[in-house]
């Protein structure tokens, strides 16, 4: 049996007069260990299934339908305490804005150990001694300092990467990375790429990476869907759908990927 | 901070210092006793009346003193009751939303289309004058602005990621007000409750001055000025030091709530 299973996700949203479907019939497996990548332009609906699958959707203004099944439990027809305890065993998640996803008051180091805090009964020094672990572990140097400092003291990919370890300090088995590296510069999109590489081939954690670039996604994943207007373009492994893409927007947007003039 | 903020803060904590040290040295002691009569004293300022003596031969500054005291309990505890409840209220409503929020936020609109002392004059009508039913009065008409200051601010913070995270992490909804919601409204707090100690000084004063605040004889600023104001070709000193009182408090914690603004 699959870990996750999402079978005919639909969210529509009836603020208006007219029904608005953000998501449409997607459906997806994915195993543990796994590593699955959603692309897809801004609108398409990608950040919307992150969302659901985390069970981040406010509950009452939108309709969803179909199946998120995570380990056997539908996860869009639990209760608010049961899907909590899964979220914060379980599931994790990444953001895109470094800068919004790390309160401004808090240390860093408390902020890593909160679903410790909620989760578990540890005593301070005990999560002391995990959180600085898990700083050390996402690479961060001086893994102490860290841990004392403000967000606003580090830098956006140090800030990711303090993010990454937060979430991993419980050991998920399912991390959502929504866009994770879009606001940082090149070469650290490149280690955090490489990180979540590490992650995943070290504890197994699944990671649903969530991107508009078609080629980091070809560099992490091993599987990939393509999204459009909340409908499922296509989906397969990454070297088929690059090598033969049988949709017409999927062969748009591989064309659209800037090529080096060397050819690389 | 920029210069011009620097300069509106160390102006700001001088007036309110001043402030500060009257209410501390009202609370302990007096030079007169501010309700004895003597109809024998001279009203003018003197060494002994450094402010003189009002028509009943009362000494101004001893009643000044008191009078800060007096029109700061009312200031404080009004404010802290539109802050608490305005917290409350704000908090639910931005958080939860839906039917909370549009009953909260009704009920909210229907308070703050009446004007503040109109609503203070109803409940003293209704209840008898009093520092008590004062405080009450206008601490109900000081909620809905705390209320909505509140509400847009949790509104803003309650759908950044940082919250969106710790919401995933699985913390429940108290934790996530407590927790991590309740410390980012510091700064937006304490300018509001700068402002809104400045109106409930207002308030009270005026409130005084119509006669609906704290109870004859005891001295309050705002009393003071309508008492001195029969007298005030023939003795308008009386009148000059309560006024430059108000002053001084409402410049002082507006300057620092200018100081302390973001931005």
């Amino acid at each position: 049996m699959s870990m996750l299973k999402v079978e005919d996700l639909c969210i529509k949203v009836h603020d208006r007069k007219t029904t608005d479907t953000l998501v449409q019939d997607v459906d997806f497996e994915m195993n543990k260990g796994d590593i699955m990548g959603i692309v897809g332009e801004s609108g398409s609906g990608k950040t919307m299934t992150a969302l659901a699958i985390a069970g981040l959707l406010s509950r009452h203004d939108m309709e969803k339908s179909g199946h998120i099944i995570f380990e056997g439990i539908n996860l869009l027809d639990i209760k608010r305490n049961v899907l909590r305890k899964i979220q914060g065993n379980e599931i994790s998640m990444v953001f895109q804005e470094p800068l919004n996803s790390l309160n401004p008051l808090k240390k860093v180091g408390w902020q890593v150990e909160e679903s410790l805090r909620i989760h578990t009964s540890m005593d301070k020094n005990e999560m002391r001694d995990r959180a600085i672990e898990a700083l050390r572990d996402v690479e961060l140097q001086n893994p102490e300092a860290v841990y004392e400092s403000y967000p606003h003291e580090l830098s956006g990919g140090m800030r990711q990467r303090a993010m990454i370890a937060a979430a991993m300090i419980i050991q998920p088995k399912l991390l959502i990375c929504d866009e994770p590296t879009t606001a940082l510069d090149v070469t650290i999109q490149a280690q955090i790429v490489e990180l979540l590489k590490r992650i995943n081939r070290e504890r197994q954690t699944a990671i649903l990476f969530i991107s508009h670039d078609l080629s980091l996604v070809n560099t992490l994943c091993e599987r990939v869907i393509v999204m459009q207007h909340g409908l499922v373009k296509e989906s397969g492994l990454c070297d088929d759908i690059f090598n033969n893409p049988q949709d017409e927007y999927t062969k748009k947007l591989i064309a659209a990927i800037p090529k080096s003039p060397f050819g690389i | 901070m920029t210069g011009n903020n620097k300069v509106k803060l160390i102006i700001g904590l001088v007036l309110t210092g001043i402030v500060f040290l009257m209410l501390l040295f009202g609370i302990f002691y007096t030079p007169y006793d501010p309700m004895a009569m003597d109809a024998s004293v001279s009203k003018s300022i003197s060494l002994k009346h450094i402010m003189g003596c009002d028509q009943f031969g009362r000494d101004v500054f001893s009643r000044v003193l008191v009078g800060v005291k007096e029109t700061m309990i009312v200031a404080g505890a009004v404010v802290l009751i539109g802050v608490f409840f305005g917290t409350v209220v704000g908090t639910l409503t931005g958080y939860f939303g839906g039917w909370i929020d549009e009953i909260l936020m009704r009920l909210n609109d229907a308070v703050l289309a009446f004007p503040s002392v109109l609503l203070a004059l109803l409940v003293i009508g209704l209840y008898g004058g009093g520092r008590n039913t004062l405080i009450l009065a206008l601490g109900i008409a000081f909620i809905p602005s705390f209320a909505r200051i509140i509400r847009s601010e949790v509104l803003k913070i309650k759908n950044l990621d940082y919250i969106q995270s710790v919401r995933l992490f699985g913390a429940g909804h108290l934790r996530i007000i407590v927790v991590h919601i309740l410390p980012n409204l510091k700064t937006v707090m304490l300018s509001s409750i700068l402002i809104g100690f400045n109106n409930a000084v207002l308030a009270e004063a005026g409130m005084s001055y119509l006669g609906m605040g704290v109870a004859p004889p005891n001295p309050s600023l705002g009393r003071m000025l309508s008492e001195a104001q029969a007298y005030i070709f023939t003795n308008p000193m009386t009148a000059v030091f309560p006024g430059i009182t108000i002053v001084i408090m409402i410049l002082g914690f507006s300057l620092l709530s200018a100081a302390t603004e973001k931005g």
